[in-house]
């Protein structure tokens, strides 16, 4: 196995006038060279927060790393210099961000955009940028490269200035690519264009793609494997079809379940009812007890450990220790038998 | 573009003529004549003067004339001085006063961008609340106050600069330090505001994500886009300057456009009032008409719409 980006145990707290928000809470993973990995959650849930601290792109002052590593290529980056930082940023590690109506900078023309990581990282001269510019933009599907580099986002469409951001994330031929809900703002069509580059440009180049979603019909057009966040901690790994198919946490069963099935007749989402804990005073124990249908007193006052499933397959749920009473996933949460 | 620009230098004279029509029947309603002031004059000698000058003429007569020279650019003679032209009148005085508005726009801006940038970047930190102090006083405190508080101690108490007149270099400082001082504040606080919102936008995020060092993208991206906006506001903060100039030209008695014209209002100087409103007033449009101009040509958002319009 050649790992890429390692993470272990990563907490991340953000100081606030109301105290400490602790977003991210021990998070732990792994991506491998090429691979494909999602990071699946509700709102709120620190999958933002998570990338932007492998970024190091955290708020200033407020936000920062309390304990854990960040490995990437055996360098630790939570203990990176800024200088360090500046260095792998665009080069090795990108990143595109969820709305492309906002993550293009209004005044200045796209061309200029892709060119300035270039120029940083691989010594071009203008001429050279531009003409790698270009090529880019063919390669993420813009019609015209020649004339549209010299224009500005605002004469692109949603769509279009996403292609734009992927075309500036790939630019240096980054070894992983952070995708932040890539597609969360754009049409449904459109949305599915850019899964497509996606794929394929993650055949092209190589690049290990970690896609941030809560949108699990993304997952399963992309992702190998999948994490599951919840209040700021996984709660369970595995890969795609683990996940789809032989999901054993109650809270990965309840997104399951609130997915919209394309064959079922009922139309009706199964939301998870109640609201994701509050990290100011995070529980003691499962993050997910509140709402859990199946919580039991341990689940209250102690964290449940993750549990190897299979080789691939990890959860963190009570329900997997043997003294633990035996639950069915719910009929909605199962993928093949709704479909 | 071009027909934009067309449109509107046509409302700019639409707006002279009305401007100019409001001055004149103005002047007209005023009581008291240019010559009431001359109380040796008599009544004979008073007609005459006011025959010679047309004023003996009907109101719309007047006002015809008035307009047909307007017309060729000529605004008439000055009632103070015999045979002075009121252009020869600005064109004499438009020196000092746009020196000192240029000097006080250029300092108050230049200065105001960095105390803004600089809050900005140390957001609530000693330098941005010191900032914003500066920006309060020196919006709320009008520029006469700072002028007379500067020739008490920097002149007469230190004796560093000259209190008064127009003599070389070092009369501009005064009078151009207190005019700035409202620019200053104005752009300081404007630019604070701008820079704060970009710097929490992700296309900062972005290019910060590219590896561009933090300096690079506040230079790049963060200034030169918060600058943008300052440039509506330099319209108004000229116009400001203006009306500032006609007070501090007579603090430090600079013989300027400003003194000029309050001078002639004393004296009831008919053509000279009128004159130098109308070219007020015609500075003030020209400025507002540049200001957008160069904004469509500096923001590509704007160049486009305008473009197409
Ligand atoms: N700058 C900040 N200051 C304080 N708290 C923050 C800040 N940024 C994020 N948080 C907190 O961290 C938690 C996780 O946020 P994060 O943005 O990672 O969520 P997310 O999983 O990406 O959700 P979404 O799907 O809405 O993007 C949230 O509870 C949020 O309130
Ligand atoms: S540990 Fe308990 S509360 Fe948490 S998900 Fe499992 S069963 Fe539910
Ligand atoms: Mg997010």
């Amino acid at each position: 196995m050649d790992k890429l980006l390692e993470l272990e145990n990563l907490h991340v707290s953000f100081q606030t006038y109301g105290g400490e928000v602790k977003a991210v809470r021990g998070v732990s993973f792994t991506l491998e060279k090429g691979e494909s990995l999602a990071i699946v959650g509700e709102s709120g849930s620190g999958k933002s927060v998570t990338s932007k601290a492998v970024m190091r792109l955290l708020p200033n002052k407020i936000g920062s790393i309390k304990e854990g590593s960040i490995r990437f290529e055996g360098k630790d980056l939570a203990k990176a210099t800024e200088r360090e930082m500046e260095k792998i940023r665009g080069s090795e590690i990108s990143m595109i961000f969820q709305d492309p109506m906002t993550s293009l900078n209004p005044t200045m023309t796209i061309g200029k955009q892709i060119m300035e990581g270039l120029r940083k990282h691989q010594n071009m001269n203008k001429s050279e940028a531009k003409e790698r510019s270009i090529n880019l933009l063919k390669l993420v599907g813009i019609p015209n490269p020649e004339l549209r580099v010299d224009e500005y986002p605002h004469q692109f469409s949603g769509g279009m200035r996403q292609r734009v951001v992927i075309a500036i994330a790939l630019a240096c031929n980054p070894k992983v690519l952070i995708a932040d809900e890539p597609t969360t703002a754009l049409d449904v069509t459109i949305q599915a264009q850019i899964l497509d580059l996606m794929r394929d440009l993650q055949d092209k180049t190589g690049t290990a793609i970690i896609l941030i979603t809560h949108d699990l019909g993304v997952v399963a057009n992309l992702a190998q494997r999948v994490a599951v966040m919840y209040g700021g901690m996984i709660v369970e790994t595995g890969t795609a079809d683990e996940i789809f198919y032989k999901p054993k946490h109650p809270y990965t069963w309840g997104l399951l379940a609130s997915m919209p099935k394309i064959n079922s007749d009922s139309k009706e989402l199964l939301a998870i009812p109640g609201t994701p804990p509050d990290l100011m005073n995070p529980p003691k124990g499962c993050p997910f007890a509140a709402r859990c249908p199946h919580a039991m007193e341990v689940c209250i006052d102690h964290m449940p450990d993750a549990t190897d499933v299979s080789s691939t397959h990890k959860a963190a749920c009570w329900l997997l220790d043997e003294r633990a009473p035996k639950v069915e996933p719910p009929e909605a949460a199962v993928v093949g038998g709704a479909r | 573009m071009l027909r934009y620009i067309a449109k509107r230098v046509f409302s700019m004279f639409l707006t002279l003529l009305i401007i100019a029509t409001i001055t004149f029947f103005l002047m007209k309603l005023l009581p008291g004549s240019p010559f009431n002031n001359q109380e040796k004059l008599t009544e004979s000698q008073r007609f005459a003067l006011n025959e010679k000058y047309g004023l003996n003429d009907p109101v719309p007569v007047q006002y015809i004339n008035y307009l047909g020279k307007l017309a060729q650019g000529d605004l008439g003679y000055t009632f103070q001085y015999d045979g002075r032209t009121v252009n020869s009148m600005i064109s004499n005085g438009i020196g000092p006063s746009a020196t000192i508005g240029a000097e006080a726009i250029l300092f108050g801006t230049l200065i105001g961008l960095i105390l803004g940038i600089a809050a900005a970047l140390k957001h609530n930190s000693v330098i941005d609340y010191g900032a914003m102090v500066v920006a309060v006083f020196g919006i709320a405190i009008p520029s006469f106050v700072f002028a007379g508080l500067l020739q008490y101690y920097v002149g007469v108490k230190l004796g560093w600069l000259p209190v008064a007149f127009w003599n070389g270099p070092e009369y501009h400082i005064l009078p151009a330090f207190s005019l700035s001082v409202g620019v200053i504040a104005t752009v300081a606080r404007f630019m604070r505001t701008e820079m704060l919102e970009i710097l929490g936008t992700d296309y900062i995020l972005m290019a910060r994500s590219k590896g561009i060092s933090k300096n690079a993208v506040i230079l790049k991206h963060c200034v030169r886009n918060s600058m943008i906006p300052i440039i509506t506001i330099l319209g108004p903060l000229s116009i400001g300057l203006i009306t500032g100039t006609l007070v501090i030209e007579n603090i430090f008695a600079i013989p300027g456009l400003g003194e000029q014209f309050v001078k002639s209002i004393n004296l009831n100087d008919y053509p000279v009032i009128m004159g130098t409103t109308l070219f007020y007033s015609f500075l003030l449009i020209t400025i507002i008409l540049v200001v957008d101009i160069l904004y469509g040509i500096i923001d590509p958002r704007i160049r486009v719409a305008g473009g197409k319009s």
